[in-house]
């Protein structure tokens, strides 16, 4: 990383950093940087900024970097942060909210990350049509859209053996019900996906 | 007769007269009904502001003084001093501050502030068209002092009193004192043995003539004011006649029942007659009554078979002993917080490997339970690689307490110091988040440990767990930005000191108030650090707030001056600006008893005549020592019976009236 102009930074974006806290419910201010969520976190070898240093970054005002980075995507929403934090920082949250701005922002995500997002956005597909999830197609449209086609194929056969993969979707009674919340949260949200 | 005040409003330089326009307040006020004479002057507190009040008052004749300047806080004592130096009634005196609460706040609006300050100085004029002159009376004093907790602390408070000729009562819960200082091995930063440091002192307390020692022995009530408390001591039984006991030992080497030792942290073990260390003070044995066979289930009894002197006595009894003093001294000191009731992450206190601080100064203390070998509590073995965790319990809202423990991160060091030196091939690796090094000699200490290869990680740890015979530490390098692990083979945690079990319970006693944390709270924090709100009532040591050796026994010297001061005294002076209560109109039905948090109103019988005939009937009677001018009585009062001297309802209505005006 090069010199940050700190002030800058700040300044500039004084809204993010507020908009982060307000989203997230989140006191990001009181972290100390004691690294506790980063010494717990099972994920953080395959990140690009630590749990702490994201914290930071939303301290400093650092949107861009922190809209583009993988970190954010890569969080599993594990909460062990959460339940470790001695400041009560939900970590989790936080991550949370970045990712939903990092996604109305429309910014792709970059490196492994985007498979996070092509995860998330295949799951959300079935639930919006079926009113739940339909495995087959899930698996289908990640592994397509990714382009990992074998990923995770030697798990299917005894899936559908033990009986937790149906061939054809079900739908549940409230379907409709279903795809009305995600038309309303698209309409509230402004049209973005 | 006529009211012939004085009205003296300041400029404070320009601190007042820059925002407000002085000369028009003078002109505003200085017809108000009363005011006899009226000037302004730029610093109303110097010598030559006192001697123009003073020379103004005998030239006018002047029977009371309002004087407009900063806050009476600061200076109403002086102005109290200078109008006494007039000859009149120092209570004859109202202030009205017209800098922090006029033009400090109000400089953007000088106008507005201009008019505040006339409305303010009225209010002073009203007020003090109401006063009376108070005459302070005085309370006898009883020159003995009681000091609670028998730790370093109360040893050092016990010592300077009765040093300077006064009688004091030492009073210890435990059947030894010393209190957690002679658990420790060596002490920061100059590395002398605590031991060898604070037995002397033990020692010296027991022999000085002046001190009575009180082991085994609780503090259960106390009744009375400053200068004249009436204190209850409640002696647990021994079970052993002290008075014949000469110490030799026998007893305990023979009793036959072992249990875990709290002198020892449950490190080692003492038997169940028991003298905590060897240089106890006193140096005699006390039964505990939860494991002693006999006491229990009346066999054995080998102790009183084999004592030469037939001192071991099971009929004992508590005893209830009544004492009086003047001053009390509350040295409670602390407890570390019990990290294994919340720290599931390092294990709730499963492993064994994961000791305190404190547990780790018994490891290393030559009189410990190992004889000072470090050896880790599972299996005896020497630990090689140490880890030490730096703010468990402490600046941990979310699970424990919210401040800096103070002692911990120079402990640490040493800790890691020892291990280095100690253990051959031995390595320390520490947790922070900041090492706090503010004290004399201090910082070079800390670098020192650094210097000899203490390995210092800049992070918190969030999880411990067993692997094989080791310990893995996950934590976080915040400077490398990296989690990291380490395999240690002996955790030590320093945790949050808390105060003492049972300290509520002395507060309650004493009157005194304590913090959301359960420290007892200073009289001033800057100003009044020994002092508490409850006069006569007095706080050494750790027990106020975390603290180390060096700056406990500082606090002890000064606590131990005040009361030295306090009972130098044949009698004292108390403030006149207390409760009355008017007995005429008080119906007695005590709702103000309720409300006193001093415990000043009881209840009297009066007689009166009604109708020719004597009556008799009760009524509030409020004691002058006690009473500390709170004024919650007089707003429970329905009749308007009590009423605050020099702040009566009176006073305070014709206040309100002038400024509403």
């Amino acid at each position: 990383m090069e010199s940050i102009n700190v002030n800058e930074s700040i300044v500039k974006n004084a809204d993010f950093t507020e908009e982060i806290g307000i989203e997230s419910g989140q006191p990001v201010q009181k972290c100390y940087q004691c690294g506790k969520c980063t010494a717990g976190c099972p994920l953080t070898f395959a990140m690009d900024y630590k749990p702490n240093q994201v914290i930071r970054m939303v301290q400093l005002g650092m949107k861009d970097e922190l809209l583009k980075c993988q970190t954010i995507w890569i969080c599993s929403n594990c909460s062990t942060c959460t339940t470790r934090c001695p400041c009560n920082v939900e970590v989790a949250e936080v991550m949370g909210a970045l990712r939903i701005m990092a996604g109305k922002s429309g910014t792709t995500p970059p490196g492994k990350a985007k498979y996070v997002e092509v995860m998330y956005d295949a799951l959300l597909g079935t639930v919006e049509r079926f009113g739940r999830t339909y495995e087959v197609g899930l698996v289908m449209q990640n592994n397509l859209k990714s382009g990992k086609l074998f990923n995770n194929a030697d798990m299917g056969m005894p899936m559908f053996q033990r009986g937790k993969l149906k061939l054809l979707p079900t739908k549940v009674q409230g379907a409709a019900e279903v795809a009305r919340i995600f038309a309303e949260v698209r309409k509230m949200e402004g049209g973005v996906k | 007769m006529a009211k012939r005040i004085g009205l003296f409003i300041c400029w404070c330089g320009s601190n007042i007269g820059g925002v407000v326009d002085v000369p028009r307040v003078v002109e505003e006020t200085k017809n108000y009904p009363g005011v006899a004479f009226a000037t302004d002057y730029k610093y109303m507190c110097s010598e030559p502001g006192q001697n123009l009040i003073i020379s103004k008052v005998k030239e006018h004749n002047l029977d009371r003084v309002v004087v407009a300047s900063c806050t009476p806080m600061l200076h109403e004592p002086t102005f109290r001093k200078a109008i006494a130096r007039a000859g009149l009634n120092p209570y004859m005196f109202d202030m009205a501050n017209i800098r922090e609460q006029c033009s400090w706040v109000h400089s953007n609006d000088k106008e507005a502030a201009t008019q505040k300050a006339i409305a303010l100085v009225k209010r002073a004029l009203a007020k003090v068209s109401q006063v009376e002159p108070l005459f302070e009376s005085s309370i006898p004093i009883t020159k003995k002092a009681l000091v609670v907790g028998a730790g370093i602390a109360g040893i050092q408070v016990a010592l300077d009193i009765a040093d300077s000729g006064h009688e004091v009562i030492l009073l210890e819960r435990e059947s030894t004192i010393g209190g957690n200082m002679v658990k420790l091995d060596k002490t920061f930063p100059t590395m002398d043995c605590s031991a060898c440091i604070s037995t002397p002192k033990m020692v010296q307390a027991a022999q000085h003539p002046n001190i009575t020692i009180m082991t085994y022995a609780e503090l259960v009530d106390v009744q009375g004011y400053i200068g004249n408390f009436e204190i209850t001591i409640k002696q647990k039984a021994r079970y052993v006649d002290h008075t014949i006991c000469t110490g030799c030992g026998l007893c305990t080497e023979k009793c036959p029942t072992k249990v875990l030792s709290s002198f020892e942290l449950g490190m080692g073990k003492r038997k169940a007659i028991y003298i905590e260390f060897p240089q106890a003070v006193p140096n005699k044995p006390v039964i505990d009554p939860d494991n002693c066979r006999y006491l229990k289930n009346g066999k054995c009894g080998i102790c009183k078979k084999l004592c030469p002197v037939g001192a071991v006595d099971f009929e004992q009894k508590d005893e209830l002993i009544e004492e009086k003093v003047g001053a009390i001294v509350i040295a409670t000191g602390y407890d570390l917080i019990k990290w294994e009731e919340i720290y599931g992450e390092y294990g709730y206190g499963r492993f064994k490997d994961v000791i305190t601080g404190l547990q780790f100064e018994r490891l290393v203390n030559a009189s410990g339970p190992t004889n000072g070998l470090i050896q880790r509590p599972s299996d005896g073995k020497e630990p090689k690689t140490v880890v030490f965790i730096k703010c468990v319990g402490s600046r941990d809202e979310a699970k424990a307490k919210e401040y800096c423990s103070r002692a911990c991160c120079m402990y640490t060091a040493k800790h890691a110091h020892q291990v280095i030196e100690k253990i051959e091939g031995g390595h320390a690796y520490i947790f922070y988040m900041d090492v706090r090094t503010p004290g004399k000699a201090y910082d070079e200490f800390y670098r020192r440990t650094v210097d000899e290869g203490a390995q210092y990680i800049r992070g918190r740890v969030s999880k411990i767990y067993q692997s094989g015979d080791k310990l893995v530490v996950m934590g976080a390098d915040t400077l490398l930005g990296s989690a990291v692990h380490i395999e240690a083979d002996l955790v030590v945690l320093a945790t949050a000191m808390v105060p003492t079990e049972g300290s509520e319970k002395i507060a309650q006693l004493a009157g005194v108030n304590i913090d959301k944390d359960g420290f007892f709270i200073e009289a001033h924090p800057k100003l009044r650090p020994v002092e508490t709100m409850t006069g006569g009532v007095f706080l050494a040591g750790a027990c106020q707030g975390p603290k180390d050796i060096p700056d406990t026994v500082s606090q002890a010297s000064g606590a131990a001056a005040k009361v030295a001061a306090l009972l130098s005294n044949e009698e004292m002076a108390t403030d006149p600006m207390i409760c009355h209560i008017d007995e005429k109109m008080c119906s007695g039905c005590l709702v103000c008893k309720e409300v006193c948090p001093y415990k000043a109103i009881s209840e009297k019988t009066i007689t009166e005549r009604i109708a020719g005939q004597p009556v008799e009937r009760m009524v509030a009677s409020v004691n002058t020592g006690l009473c500390q001018g709170c004024g919650n009585c007089t707003v429970a009062c329905r009749a308007g019976a009590a009423n605050l001297k020099g702040y009566t309802n009176l006073q305070l209505l014709s206040e309100v009236d002038a400024l509403c005006r």
